[in-house]
C-alpha cells in the first residue's frame, strides 16, 4: 500500500511556529501537589461527584459517575486524599464543581487497573464498555465521548472509520509526538473502533508537513489491516472534521448532518491511544498531551500531563514565562479560547497552552470592508463570509439563516485573511447562535 | 501570578500581515510602470496630471471624511491614491488642470463618499469621473485631444473605426505592445500594463479570472467579427480596464461564478460598442454597465456550498 496524497478547496496558510516545540523530545511533567479534577471534563451532562473529603483515593480510581448516556465517567489522575469537593474555575470561564486531590506521590494504582484482554477475545460491546468505562471521549478539543460516536443508530451505514491526525493548528504538535512516540498503540486503538462498528476500512490523515510521524505510522500498519496512511497538504482547516472527511473520501457530509450520515466515524490520534491503553492495560483516560509553547514561554514544551494539573504548574515546567504573557489560550491560535486566568487546570480538551507575548497579542482594530473577496475564497464550505458578518452585524438574522450560517464550521479562515481586519468569524458566531435559540423557540 | 492584564478576546487569535493599506499599495505599484510609459511616451506632463489628481483625491478624500460623512479619515488606506492614479490614467495628455481636479472632486466626493466609502461604491469611481467628463466635455475627452508632440493624432482604434485610408496609418505591433501610440495616459503601453497586472495576480490582489475571461472574450469575438484580435488586444483601454478598473472590489462580485458572468459581459460589451457602436472604444461603459449588474450577478451565482443538499437551497 503506498501513502495517499489529497486535500480539501479553500483554506489559508497561516505561520505554523511548530518548529518550537516539534524537535524536542515528548516529556512527562513532574506530579503536581494537588490537581483540580472538574466533573464536567466533556461535552454532555456534568459527573456526579463520588467521593467527598477526607476519602483517599488511587490512582485511577472513579472520583465521578457519569449521567446520562452523554456523559463519561471521571476517574483520579493520582492517589491521595480528597482535600475538597467544591466549585473552582474552569477553562470555560465559569466556575464547575470538582474534585480536588492533594497528590501522595506514591503514584498508588487502583486495583481495577488490570488488562482487559486482546482485542481478538473481545466483543464489540465489550469493547465499547471498556471505552465507556474508561472515561474516553474526543481528544481534539470537542471532547464528545467516544462510546456515542461509536453507537451509530441501526441505519446507518458505517464503513470506515478515520483518525484525524492533521493537527492543522497552528503551534500545537501533540499528535505529532504522539504519532512519532506512540504508532503501534495508536493503530491498536484505530483496530479496536473498526472492530465495535464492525468496518473493515480505516484512513489516517496526516497533514505533510509531519514526515516524521506519516513514515511512523506507515511503518505501523500491516498490510492485512486495510488502513491507508494519506498525506493531506499542509492547509488550515485540514483538521475540520468535514474537510478531513472531503479530503480522505472524497465524501460530504449532507449540510446540518453529522460525519455518520456520510459513513464515517473520525476519531482523534490522542482518543486512538486512549483506547489502546484502555484496552491492554486497563488504564482509564487520566492524563493526556500537551503542548506548552508561544512567545512568552521560556522553554516550548510537549508533556504528558495528568488530567486537572494547574496550568501555572506546566507554565513553570517549560521554565516559566520569559516576558510578560499578554494572552493566554487554551487550544490552538485559530480556535483556542483565551483564557483570564491561568489558575485553571488541565482538563481533557486541553490540547494546548498558547502564551503569547503582547506583540503577538496584538489585536488588530477592524475598518470597512473593501469586498476583496478573500474570505469567499478561504472558506471551506463556500460560503459569503462578508454578507453574513454584514447581516449579523444588523440583527438581521433571517438573512443570516439564508446565506447558510449554520454550516459555517468557525474554523475563523475568513478573521485570518481579511485584509480590513474585521471579525467576520465571531459575528457569525453571534448569527449562528441567535438563529438555533429562535428556532427553539419556534417549537 | 499577575493575570490582571491578560487579553481576552474571541478566536482566530492570529491575523494575516497585509491589510487595506498594503493591498492598495500593491495596486498602487503595479500601476508604475505604465505611469512611466506615460511619461517616456507622452513627456512629463503625464506625470503632472496624475500627480494632481492623486493630490484632490487625497485631500478630497480627507475633506468629505472629516467635514461631510463625519467619520474617521482613512487616507492612509492608499485607496484615494489609487483612484486618482486610475483617473489620470483615463485622461488624455492634453486634459486641462481643471479637467483633473474637477474629475477627482466628483470620483472621490460623489461615487465613493457619498456612498460609503471604500468598498460601498457600486460603481468604479475613476470610470464613473470619466464618464461624467467624456459627458460634460466631449471634445476635450475625445481623439481629437490626443495631442502627442503637439501634433493632434488618432487613437489606433479610431483609425480602427474609420477604416478605408486610416487604417493605412496603423501603427506597427511593437509600437502598440510598447506603447508608442495615441491614447490616454495610462492605457498606451500594453506591457507596462502587463507587468503591473502579473504582479498583481502574483500578490494575490486580484485573481485571474477577471482580466483573463474580459480579455479572452473580447479577442474571440473580435476575431470571430474578422478582425484582428492582436490589435484590439494592445490598443484602446482593455488592458488596463480588465487588470486595474474592472477588478475593483467593490463593484465586481464576490464569487467565482459571478466573476466569470461579470468580465464575460464586459467582454461582450466592450465588443459591440469597439465593432457596431458610435464610439470607437467600450471599455470604460461595459465596466460601468457590468458594475450596476454586480448584486444582481451575485445574486444568481452563489457558490454551491459543501455538503449542499439538492433542492436545500
Amino acid at each position: 500500500m503506498d501513502i495517499k496524497h489529497s486535500t480539501f478547496k479553500g483554506g489559508i496558510h497561516p505561520p505554523y511556529r511548530k518548529e518550537l516545540t516539534k524537535d524536542k523530545p515528548l516529556i512527562t511533567v513532574a506530579a503536581p501537589e494537588v490537581v483540580v479534577i472538574p466533573m464536567s471534563l466533556h461535552i454532555g451532562a456534568p459527573c456526579k461527584p463520588v467521593v467527598k473529603k477526607g476519602d483517599k483515593v488511587k490512582k485511577g480510581q472513579l472520583i465521578g459517575e457519569a449521567n446520562g448516556f452523554v456523559s463519561v465517567p471521571i476517574h483520579a489522575s493520582v492517589s491521595g486524599e480528597v482535600k475538597a469537593v467544591e466549585p473552582r474555575l474552569h477553562p470555560n470561564g465559569q466556575k464547575v464543581m470538582s474534585v480536588v486531590i492533594e497528590n501522595d506521590m506514591e503514584e498508588s494504582l487502583h486495583e481495577d487497573i488490570i488488562s482487559r484482554g486482546e482485542l481478538e477475545n473481545l466483543s464489540p460491546q465489550e469493547i465499547k464498555d471498556i471505552i465507556l468505562n474508561a472515561g474516553i471521549v474526543g481528544l481534539g478539543g470537542a471532547t464528545f465521548p467516544t462510546h456515542v460516536k461509536l453507537s451509530p443508530p441501526p441505519d446507518k451505514n458505517i464503513d470506515c472509520v478515520i483518525i484525524n491526525a492533521a493537527e492543522c493548528e497552528p503551534y500545537l504538535t501533540t499528535d505529532d509526538h504522539l504519532m512519532r512516540d506512540f504508532p503501534e498503540k495508536i493503530v491498536y486503538g484505530l483496530k479496536a473502533m473498526m472492530k465495535v462498528l464492525g468496518v473493515d476500512k480505516g484512513f489516517i490523515g496526516i497533514e505533510d508537513n509531519k514526515p516524521e510521524a506519516i513514515e511512523a505510522m506507515f511503518k505501523a500498519v500491516d498490510e492485512k489491516d486495510n488502513i491507508e496512511i494519506y498525506s493531506l497538504h499542509t492547509k488550515y482547516p485540514q483538521g475540520s472534521e468535514k474537510q478531513l472527511i472531503a479530503a480522505v473520501t472524497g465524501r460530504e457530509v449532507p449540510s446540518g448532518a453529522l460525519p455518520m450520515d456520510a459513513g464515517v466515524v473520525v476519531s482523534n490520534v490522542g482518543t486512538a491511544l486512549a483506547v489502546s491503553d484502555a484496552i491492554r492495560l486497563g488504564m482509564p483516560l487520566i492524563e493526556r498531551v500537551v503542548t506548552v509553547t508561544g512567545s512568552a514561554i521560556t522553554d516550548p514544551q510537549t508533556m504528558i500531563v495528568k488530567i486537572g494539573t494547574s496550568v501555572n504548574h506546566l507554565i513553570e515546567a517549560c521554565g516559566g514565562f520569559s516576558e510578560p504573557p499578554a494572552k493566554v489560550i487554551n487550544g490552538g491560535p485559530m480556535m483556542g479560547i483565551a483564557q483570564f486566568s491561568t489558575d485553571i487546570p488541565v482538563i481533557k480538551a486541553t490540547s494546548g497552552i498558547l502564551c503569547l507575548n503582547e506583540k503577538d497579542a496584538y489585536v488588530p482594530e477592524p475598518s470597512q470592508c473593501i469586498r476583496c473577496g478573500k474570505c469567499v475564497s478561504v472558506c471551506p464550505v463556500k460560503l459569503l463570509p462578508l454578507y453574513i458578518s454584514e447581516y449579523s452585524l444588523r440583527r438581521d438574522f433571517d438573512k443570516c439563516k439564508s446565506y447558510n450560517a449554520l454550516d459555517c464550521v468557525e474554523c475563523g479562515s475568513c478573521s485570518f485573511i481579511c485584509p480590513a481586519k474585521r471579525t467576520l468569524v465571531s459575528s457569525i458566531r453571534v448569527a449562528k447562535r441567535e438563529i438555533i435559540a429562535s428556532s427553539r423557540k419556534g417549537n | 501570578m499577575n493575570n490582571e492584564f491578560l487579553t481576552v478576546s474571541s478566536s482566530p487569535h492570529i491575523r494575516a500581515s497585509h491589510s487595506t493599506a498594503t493591498v492598495m499599495r500593491d495596486v498602487v505599484i503595479a500601476l508604475m510602470p505604465a505611469f512611466v510609459a506615460g511619461i517616456i511616451f507622452l513627456g512629463i506632463n503625464s506625470a503632472l496630471i496624475t500627480l494632481l489628481c492623486v493630490v484632490t483625491s487625497v485631500v478630497t478624500e480627507a475633506l468629505m471624511q472629516k467635514y461631510v460623512m463625519k467619520r474617521t479619515v482613512t487616507i492612509n488606506d492608499w485607496s484615494a491614491v489609487v483612484t486618482g492614479i486610475l483617473l489620470a490614467f483615463n485622461l488624455p495628455i492634453s486634459a486641462p488642470w481643471w479637467m483633473a481636479v474637477i474629475g477627482s472632486v466628483f470620483a472621490i466626493a460623489i461615487v465613493k463618499q457619498c456612498f460609503g466609502g471604500i468598498g460601498q461604491n457600486f460603481i468604479n469611481p475613476a470610470l464613473a469621473a470619466r464618464a461624467f467628463l467624456l459627458a460634460s466635455w466631449p471634445t476635450r475627452m475625445t481623439s481629437s485631444a490626443f495631442l502627442t508632440d503637439s501634433y493632434t493624432a488618432a487613437t489606433p482604434l479610431a483609425l480602427l473605426k474609420e477604416g478605408g485610408e486610416a487604417a493605412t496609418a496603423l501603427p506597427s505591433y511593437m509600437d502598440l505592445f510598447m506603447g508608442n501610440i495615441a491614447g490616454s495616459i495610462g492605457e498606451i503601453s500594453a506591457f507596462a500594463l502587463l507587468i503591473g497586472g502579473v504582479y498583481l495576480i502574483v500578490r494575490q490582489v486580484i485573481s485571474w479570472r477577471i482580466p483573463v475571461v474580459f480579455i479572452g472574450t473580447v479577442m474571440v469575438i473580435t476575431f470571430i467579427a474578422g478582425q484582428d484580435p492582436l490589435y484590439h488586444l494592445m490598443a484602446g483601454g482593455l488592458m488596463l480596464g480588465a487588470f486595474f478598473m474592472a477588478t475593483d472590489y467593490s463593484s465586481s462580485p464576490v464569487t467565482v461564478k459571478g466573476q466569470i458572468i461579470y468580465a464575460l459581459g464586459c467582454g461582450i460589451i466592450t465588443s459591440v460598442i469597439r465593432l457596431w457602436g458610435g464610439y470607437p472604444e467600450g471599455v470604460s461603459y461595459s465596466i460601468l454597465l457590468m458594475n450596476v449588474a454586480t448584486p444582481l450577478i451575485e445574486r444568481f451565482s452563489m457558490p454551491r456550498i459543501y455538503g449542499e443538499v439538492k433542492g436545500d437551497a
